[in-house]
């Protein structure tokens, strides 16, 4: 694997005295989609928000290890957080628009960075939704509000979002989670153009999407990796029982 | 809990092993019509084989649709239709044999081709060996059987120049000849298709492919 872009080295975090995530270490390469699986209370959302550090937001967490996003270690006294999480940027479970029109929901993190100039606004909104192919239906509808958007355009205008920020890397949690299968499929293919220009990490319950989706898969299990590979590797040939135990069902 | 998905796994293996007593023991009657000269085992037919193979066919198509499986339940479905084919194969080579043996049956010289009596039973050895490597889920069985391939192809050469010393010699009909060829021909095929069944257990069991000396050439 080349173009690291992600890496851990014994990682490990507790909540409290809770141990959630053991001795992680993961090489994530630049520009292609890695998936997080495992049962729900594995550690894969956690490891996820290591990476842009939403974790910092719970209270009583505390992590070591070494932990570096572009070769930089981002739990250093000096990171620059804001910084982290602009390059990091995040789409969640269920799409949560702003209560704002569609193009304040893009303009929205240009407006707080000021990272540029109002006039150029309406050539990034429209840059933005035509990424995620949001354009041509919107185009009209710019400023009614995003509310009132499908689900599924709702997470791809969240995408979007995420893009005006100029990220190197989009973390997803589950961001198919509320989406019927079609709007599924049409945002694995979103995903799929995506990864040209972003690294990609997912975490997913849905053990398909992880197969048809992404290039590297890690399986996780009581906070520990039990296995990364490549995806097509570990979807035909596991090497670890656990986690051939886990993708066919026989969990447990 | 037993998983539904796992009785159906359960199924298809037991459909596979009936296959497979059904491929033998036609393979079983092709030779011993040849070797007891038995007209009446000659008129085999593989009918029930062939139906057997679409009800297999069937269910894998099923089982990929419905159940998308992974990892070693896929390993497996792939094996089985492999194997399906392999063995369906098997005993069209059996009627094959069953068919040369109505004109040798009245040949007498089918007691000097001595190759066919030992080339049909190691061929035996290789079909049982590696049925039984899959239904045990044994590579190492497996890997031993195509080992042994080359010997049966080397007899089988051996055999063909024989009967062109025969023909040449002038004291062997032609006809004869060619069934001779033909039993031996198909014996080579049988375990050919052994070594398949084989090779396709060392995928089941070890997610490699050995086929066409694959690991010699190119190491994992």
């Amino acid at each position: 694997m080349d173009n690291i872009i992600i890496q851990t080295r014994r990682l490990n975090l507790y909540y409290g005295t809770f141990h959630a995530l053991t001795d992680i270490d993961i090489d994530i390469e630049a520009r292609k989609i890695t998936a997080l699986i495992g049962p729900s209370g594995c550690g894969k959302s956690t490891l996820v928000r290591v990476f842009n550090r939403m974790n910092d937001l719970i209270e009583g967490v505390s992590v070591t290890g070494d932990v570096r996003v572009q070769g930089a270690e981002i739990f250093r006294p000096d990171a620059d957080l804001i910084e982290l999480r602009k390059r990091v940027g995040m789409v969640f479970q269920r799409p949560n628009p702003f209560p704002l029109s569609v193009s304040e929901n893009i303009t929205f993190g240009l407006e707080i960075h000021r990272s540029r100039p109002r006039q150029e606004f309406g050539v990034v909104v429209e840059e933005a939704l035509r990424s995620v192919l949001l354009w041509d239906d919107l185009k009209d509808r710019l400023k009614g509000s995003a509310l009132g958007l499908s689900l599924e355009q709702q997470q791809r205008l969240c995408i979007a979002r995420v893009l005006t920020m100029k990220p190197e890397i989009i973390l997803m949690d589950e961001p198919c989670s509320a989406l019927d299968p079609i709007a599924t499929l049409r945002i694995e293919e979103l995903m799929r153009e995506l990864k040209k220009q972003y690294t990609i990490v997912i975490v997913t319950h849905n053990m398909q999407q992880a197969a048809r989706v992404s290039d590297y898969t890690a399986f996780l299990y009581l906070g520990e990796i039990v296995e990364f590979g490549e995806t097509k590797q570990i979807f035909t040939a596991p090497r670890q029982k656990r986690t051939e135990d886990y993708i066919t069902g026989r969990f447990g | 809990m037993e998983r539904h998905f796992e009785r159906e796994l359960e199924g298809l293996k037991t459909m596979l092993m009936k296959m497979a007593s059904m491929a033998e023991d036609n393979y079983h009657l092709g030779i011993r019509s040849v070797l007891e000269k038995d007209k009446k085992l000659a008129e085999l037919t593989d009918v029930r084989v062939d139906a057997l193979e679409m009800e297999i066919d069937n269910a894998i198509v099923d089982i990929l649709a419905l159940q998308k499986p992974v990892a070693s339940d896929l390993r497996l479905i792939i094996a089985a239709q492999k194997i399906n084919n392999d063995l369906e194969r098997i005993s069209d080579h059996a009627v094959n044999i069953a068919q040369s043996a109505l004109t040798l049956a009245d040949s007498p010289h089918i007691m000097s081709m001595m190759n066919i009596p030992t080339m049909a039973e190691r061929t035996r050895a290789m079909l049982r060996d590696s049925l039984d490597a899959f239904l045990y889920l044994d590579p190492e069985k497996a890997r031993a059987v195509c080992k042994q391939d080359d010997q049966i192809d080397d007899m089988n050469r051996s055999n063909a120049r024989d009967v062109i010393g025969l023909i040449g010699a002038k004291t062997l009909p032609v006809e004869e000849a060619l069934d001779l060829i033909r039993v031996s021909r198909n014996l080579e095929r049988v375990a050919d298709l052994a070594t398949n069944i084989a090779e396709e257990v060392v995928f089941l069991t070890q997610a490699r492919n050995i086929k066409h000396h694959a690991e010699e050439h190119r190491p994992r």
